[in-house]
């Protein structure tokens, strides 16, 4: 029995370890602990899609775990994208040439499941993307602009 | 808002969860996948003293072929549904289905078993178990039981498990080689709960002419996942054509038991529910080669 729980795992390549409540969220695990602010608590209950990191290369809802089941994982969240030099990856930058983001709150989710879909499926079609982006609302931009970023981003990753 | 205080256990095997369950099963939620009670935790629309997380009980991982059946353990992921090859060879509309349970994102953690579960009616999982004929293993400290996929669905997220059991396996039996099958869903959003859905089993009589038999399951129209046997009898003997299906679709309308929400009205959801009828039919028949 217990109520808080050491919780060990590895975030964009670096170890860390802090012991929490049990129920502490992983997001909130991120934000206060980890002190990894990117990642965004929008609905917190796995609607919005705000929250969204990769969990051993797959995306989900970092709102609607515990910190306690991420015991031992690698994780990757939006600050993992950029090179420590600053330079963005090829998504960020689709999504800054495109306006792939007004107030940018539900960006960081966007990027995570874009950066899966697009390792596993780099080749994807207009219909996949927005199939993956449909667990994501944005409330500015209308989703075309998303769409174009994807769809840049996609096409640069292959011709990298 | 954040989960209430609870005490967290994450046995390594069923019989450390089966034994917690039994001693605390008034005050213990199981977790699964979490994609549903992580939700009701955070709104504390749940406050369970104590959350039994299964996640780390291995050996409750799995999708396995057995005795023709599809075996499917607690923690399987419904992402499973779409990758795992035996399910695209044996039951290949659970692959179909798994494509509007919610998003990849929550495909990545929710579970099958978990689905089955919680039992929202209007949830694709639920219905797949009443179409396809589906068993649930419960397993308790002391027994296990199986429970037919119709004794199992009781209502608006009731089910014949109790609190001291955790759903261990669920069985999808492979259907009949020469039946064809599709399911289709109306929501205002990819991924959103279906307003109304339906799941459609069809076999042609030798001639590829007349229906032998026919399946009709909707979902999202009543408390549970609902089997409208009156609108498969009226396809059973009857030409496959839009006539035969017409009258199915009146019948479907007639034998769901939807309601009014803020989603849709009780009325649209019988004319979608007809519609769905038609639309599914067609859509089995043409997979049976037929246009």
């Amino acid at each position: 029995m217990a109520t808080t729980r050491t919780v060990k795992l590895r975030v964009n390549g670096v170890a860390y370890e802090h012991t929490v409540e049990a129920r502490k969220t992983l997001v909130d695990f991120l934000r206060e602990d980890v002190g990894l602010t990117g990642t965004n608590v929008g609905c917190e209950h796995g609607v919005c899609g705000a929250c969204t990191i990769l969990m051993n290369g797959e995306a989900v809802r970092s709102c609607i775990m515990l910190a306690a089941q991420a015991d031992g994982a690698e994780l990757m969240t939006v600050e993992g994208l950029a090179k420590s030099t600053g330079e963005l990856h090829p998504i960020q930058e689709s999504f800054r040439d495109k306006h792939g983001l007004q107030c940018g709150f539900c960006t960081p989710g966007f990027l995570m499941t874009t950066y899966e879909l697009l390792s596993k499926h780099p080749d994807a079609d207009e219909e996949k993307i927005k199939e993956w982006l449909s667990g994501h609302l944005c409330r500015c931009t209308g989703y075309q602009d998303i769409l174009e970023s994807v769809k840049l981003a996609a096409s640069r990753l292959r011709n990298r | 808002m954040k989960p209430p205080k609870f005490d967290y256990y994450d046995p390594r095997s069923l019989d450390e969860a089966l034994a917690l369950l039994d001693r605390h099963s008034d005050d213990a939620k199981v977790l699964a996948g979490g994609q549903s009670l992580m939700p009701l935790l955070n709104m504390r629309l749940a406050r369970p003293s104590i959350v039994v997380d299964i996640n780390q009980i291995e050996e409750l991982n799995y999708v396995r072929a057995s005795d023709g059946d599809i075996a499917i353990g607690a923690i399987a992921r419904q992402r499973a549904l779409q990758t795992e090859k035996l399910i695209a060879e044996r039951v290949p509309i659970l692959r179909e289905g798994a494509y509007y349970i919610a998003h990849p994102q929550i495909r990545s953690r929710g579970t099958i078993c978990g689905s089955i579960a919680h039992a929202d009616p209007a949830a694709e999982l639920p219905a797949l178990a009443l179409a396809l004929d589906a068993e649930m293993i419960l397993t308790s400290a002391k027994a296990a039981r199986t429970v037919g996929a119709k004794a199992f669905f009781q209502s608006f997220f009731t089910t014949a498990l109790k609190a001291n059991e955790i759903l261990t396996e669920v069985r999808f039996p492979a259907p009949p080689k020469d039946s064809a099958w599709s399911v289709l869903e109306i929501s205002r959003r990819h991924g959103d709960f279906a307003i109304a859905g339906i799941i459609a089993g069809l076999v042609l009589e030798s001639n590829r002419e007349v229906i032998a038999h026919a399946r009709l399951v909707y979902f999202g129209v009543g408390a549970t996942p609902i089997r409208v046997t009156a609108a498969e009898e009226a396809l059973i003997g009857q030409a496959a054509s839009e006539s035969a299906f017409e009258a199915a679709a009146q019948s479907a309308k007639q034998g769901i038991d939807p309601t009014s929400d803020i989603h849709a009205t009780e009325e649209y959801r019988r004319a979608l529910a007809a519609t769905l009828t038609k639309r599914a039919l067609r859509a089995a028949l043409q997979k049976l080669g037929k246009n």
